[in-house]
C-alpha cells in the first residue's frame, strides 16, 4: 500500500499489505495474518528444494543490483563443514529510498521469517540483521520481534521442533552510507572501519569472518515467505512486462509529488501511472522536470524519458537509467538541477570511505567544481572537466560509490546542459556564495 | 526522551564497563565468533552512558576487547554517529540530502539553528541544551524533512513546527 496513504487500486500489496497495522508487529498478530506457515513449510523441505522454488519465482535482489536471489543462494558451498552466515542488509541509506524502514516498522516478523527460511536454505545457523544506526524505531521493533520469535520457538536451537538451529542477531550500524555495500557491511560487523573489500573472494566463498556468506536486502528476504507459501509460479506470474522482472516491487516516491510514500506495484507497471495517478502528480501549477528513479545513484531521467517507461529492471534501462532500489526522487519545474546535482555530489563526497583515489579525490573535486559553477565563478572548461573526472570515477574503484556520484553528474550535464550554461554565462544569479 | 549525560573533555575517566554494563557487554560475546565484532556495540554502550566517546574511553574499550587504542580510534572516527567530543544535552540531526532539500530542508535547518540558539552547525547552544548537526539521508525521504533528536525520529518537520518540537526537550 502507498503508506502513509491508503492502498491504491493499481497497487498489488503483498509485502506492504499490513503496513500501518500495529497488531501485525506482534508474533500472534503475524500468525493471525498467516505468518510463520512458510517457515514451518520450509523446514519440511530440503534446502535445495527451497532454492529451486526461489529460483523459479524469478525473485531478484531488491537492494539495487537485481541479482537473481535463488542463484545467489546456490553459490553457497555444500558440505564444507564451515559455519555459514546470512546477513540481512537493513542499512537503507540510499537517498530516495525508504521502503525497508516501513517493512521493519510494521512487519518485522515477515522479515524474520524470510531470514529464517533463507538461513536454512544456505546452511547458515546464524543471521545478522545490520540496521543503520539512525533507524531507532525499526531497531526497537525488530529487536522486540526477534525476542518474541525466540520465546515462541520460531528461532533458537530447535526451530519449531525441527531440530534445526537458527539464530538472529540484530547489529546496529553507526552512521556510514558505505556500510550498505555488502563487503563494507561485513567489515563493519567484524568491528572494522566500513571499507569495501576487493572481490574476489566473493562472499559465498569467504565473506563474514572469512566464512561463506550470503547478503540479502530486507525487501528481498521479506518476499521469500510469500514465495514459499504460494509457490514460485505464482510469484513469477506477477509480471506485466517481461519475464526477467517478476513479482512486486516497493517503490518509494519522494520529492515534488502530491502523495509521497511507498507504493507496491507489479513489475512492469507504468512509471507515468505511478507518478501521476497513484502519487497524485505534481503540486498544483507545476510540471514534471526530472526523475532519479533508482535511488540517487543512477542516471537522471527527463520528463520525456518517463513517458512510456515501464517499472522493471529492463524497462528503466531502456529509458536511460536503472531501477536500482526503486527510490524515486521526483523534481518539478521549480528545481535548480545544477544545485541538486551539487547536493548529490556533496553526499557522495561525504560518504566516500576514501580508500580509492578516484573516489576520494573525484567526489571531492566534482563537488568543489559544481560549487564554483553555482557561485558564478565557473569556467567554460568546467563541464568537460566534470565529464573527464566522472570518466575516471567510473568502473575503476573497489566499489561503485564513485560510479554513483558520476551517474547524476554525467546525465545531468547531458540532459540539462542549458542550466549549467546559464550559470557559466552569468544569465543565472549565483545560488551559492563561495567560501 | 533520552538526554545525553554531559561530560567534560578533561575530567578523569571513570571506567564504563563495570557491573551491569560489563555483564551486558559480556552477554554479547557468544553472539559473535570474535570479541572484535563487539566493538560497535561496545562503543554504543559508552556513548549511551557518557554522551560521547573520549580517548580514555576508547582505551578502555580496547582493553576490554583485546584491541589497541589506535585501532579503536580508527573505527570510532569512521562512523558519523559516534561523538568524539561532548555535545549538547539534546543532539539534533537534520537531513538535508537531495530529497529533503527539494522539500525545504534548508529552511528547517535555519529555523533549528535560530530556535536552539546554536547559531551554526556543530556548535552547542550557550545553555548546553542543544547541538545541531547536518546528516546525510535519514532514509525517510517520503516524510521530508525528518530530524532526529537524540534517539527520537521526527518526521515531516516544517520551520513552523520547530519551536513547538524543541519545547519537549528541556
Amino acid at each position: 500500500m502507498g503508506y502513509p496513504h491508503p492502498s491504491h487500486p493499481k497497487e498489488t500489496p503483498v509485502l506492504s499489505k499490513h503496513f500501518g497495522e500495529a497488531a501485525a508487529r506482534t508474533y500472534d498478530g503475524w500468525v493471525e495474518r498467516g505468518g510463520y506457515t512458510a517457515l514451518r513449510k520450509a523446514l519440511g523441505m530440503t534446502p535445495e528444494a527451497i532454492i529451486d522454488e526461489v529460483k523459479s519465482s524469478g525473485l531478484r535482489g531488491r537492494g539495487g543490483a537485481g541479482f537473481p536471489t535463488g542463484l545467489k543462494w546456490s553459490f553457497m558451498p555444500k558440505g564444507d563443514g564451515k559455519p555459514h552466515y546470512l546477513v540481512c542488509n537493513a542499512d537503507e541509506s540510499e537517498p530516495g529510498t525508504f521502503k525497508d524502514r516501513e517493512i521493519m516498522r510494521w512487519t518485522p516478523h515477515q522479515l524474520i521469517e524470510g531470514c529464517a527460511i533463507a538461513a536454512y536454505a544456505i546452511g547458515a545457523e546464524r543471521c545478522y540483521i545490520y540496521i543503520r544506526g539512525e533507524f531507532t524505531e525499526p531497531l526497537t521493533v525488530v529487536k522486540a520481534a526477534v525476542a518474541e520469535a525466540y520465546a515462541k520457538g520460531a528461532l533458537g536451537a530447535d526451530v519449531f521442533g525441527s531440530g534445526k538451529r537458527i539464530d538472529i542477531v540484530v547489529h546496529r550500524g553507526a552512521g556510514a552510507y558505505i556500510c550498505g555495500e555488502e563487503t563494507a557491511m561485513m567489515n563493519s560487523i567484524e568491528g572494522r572501519r566500513g571499507n569495501p573489500r576487493i572481490k574476489p573472494p566473493f562472499p559465498a566463498q569467504a565473506g563474514l569472518f572469512a566464512m561463506p556468506t550470503t547478503i540479502n536486502n530486507v525487501e528481498t528476504l521479506s518476499a521469500v515467505p510469500h514465495i514459499i507459501n504460494r509457490g514460485g509460479e505464482w510469484y513469477k506470474g506477477l509480471c506485466l512486462s517481461n519475464p526477467k522482472s517478476t513479482g512486486t516491487k516497493l517503490i518509494s516516491v519522494c520529492g515534488h509529488v502530491q502523495r509521497p510514500g511507498n507504493y507496491e506495484v507489479t513489475m512492469g507497471t507504468s512509471m507515468r501511472d505511478l507518478l501521476f495517478d497513484m502519487c497524485g502528480g505534481m503540486k498544483p501549477g507545476r510540471t514534471l522536470k526530472a526523475v532519479i528513479p533508482g535511488g540517487s545513484s543512477v542516471p537522471i531521467m527527463t520528463a520525456a524519458e518517463v513517458e512510456g517507461c515501464l517499472l522493471d529492471y529492463e524497462g528503466v534501462v531502456a529509458c536511460g537509467s536503472m531501477l536500482g532500489s526503486a527510490g524515486m526522487i521526483v523534481m518539478d519545474d521549480s528545481t535548480d538541477m545544477v544545485y541538486q546535482i551539487w547536493r548529490l555530489a556533496r553526499f557522495y563526497a561525504h560518504e566516500s570511505c576514501a580508500q580509492c583515489t578516484q573516489c576520494r579525490e573525484g567526489t571531492a573535486w566534482t563537488t568543489k567544481i559544481l560549487e564554483r559553477i553555482l557561485a558564478g565563478k565557473g569556467k567554460e572548461a568546467d563541464l568537460q572537466l566534470l565529464l573527464d573526472l566522472s570518466e575516471n570515477m567510473t568502473g575503476k574503484t573497489i566499489c561503485v560509490l564513485s560510479d554513483s556520484c558520476a551517474a547524476p553528474i554525467v546525465s545531468g550535464i547531458q540532459k540539462f546542459r542549458s542550466e549549467f550554461d546559464a550559470y557559466l554565462s552569468g544569465a543565472r544569479q549565483p545560488a551559492l556564495a563561495m567560501a | 526522551m533520552s538526554g545525553s549525560t554531559h561530560g567534560h573533555a578533561d575530567a578523569p575517566h571513570a571506567p564504563v564497563f563495570t557491573g551491569e554494563i560489563r555483564s551486558r557487554l559480556e552477554a554479547l560475546f557468544p553472539q559473535y565468533p570474535t570479541k572484535q565484532a563487539c566493538l560497535l556495540p561496545a562503543l554504543w554502550m559508552v556513548q549511551e552512558e557518557r554522551g560521547w566517546i573520549s580517548e580514555p574511553a576508547m582505551a578502555e574499550v580496547a582493553e576490554v576487547l583485546g584491541l589497541t587504542p589506535a585501532y579503536v580510534k580508527g573505527v570510532v572516527t569512521f562512523y558519523t554517529m559516534y561523538h568524539t567530543h561532548p555535545v549538547g544535552r539534546h543532539f539534533i540531526q537534520i537531513c538535508t540530502t537531495s530529497p529533503c532539500n527539494l522539500c525545504g530542508a534548508e529552511a528547517v535547518m535555519a529555523a533549528l539553528l535560530r530556535e536552539t540558539g546554536c547559531g551554526e552547525l556543530g556548535a552547542t547552544s550557550p545553555d548546553g541544551r542543544f547541538t545541531v548537526s547536518e546528516v546525510e539521508c535519514l532514509g525517510a525521504c517520503g516524510f521530508a524533512t525528518p530530524i532526529m533528536i537524540n534517539d527520537d525520529f521526527i518526521e515531516s518537520v516544517t520551520p513552523e513546527r520547530v519551536a513547538g518540537i524543541l519545547q519537549g526537550y528541556k
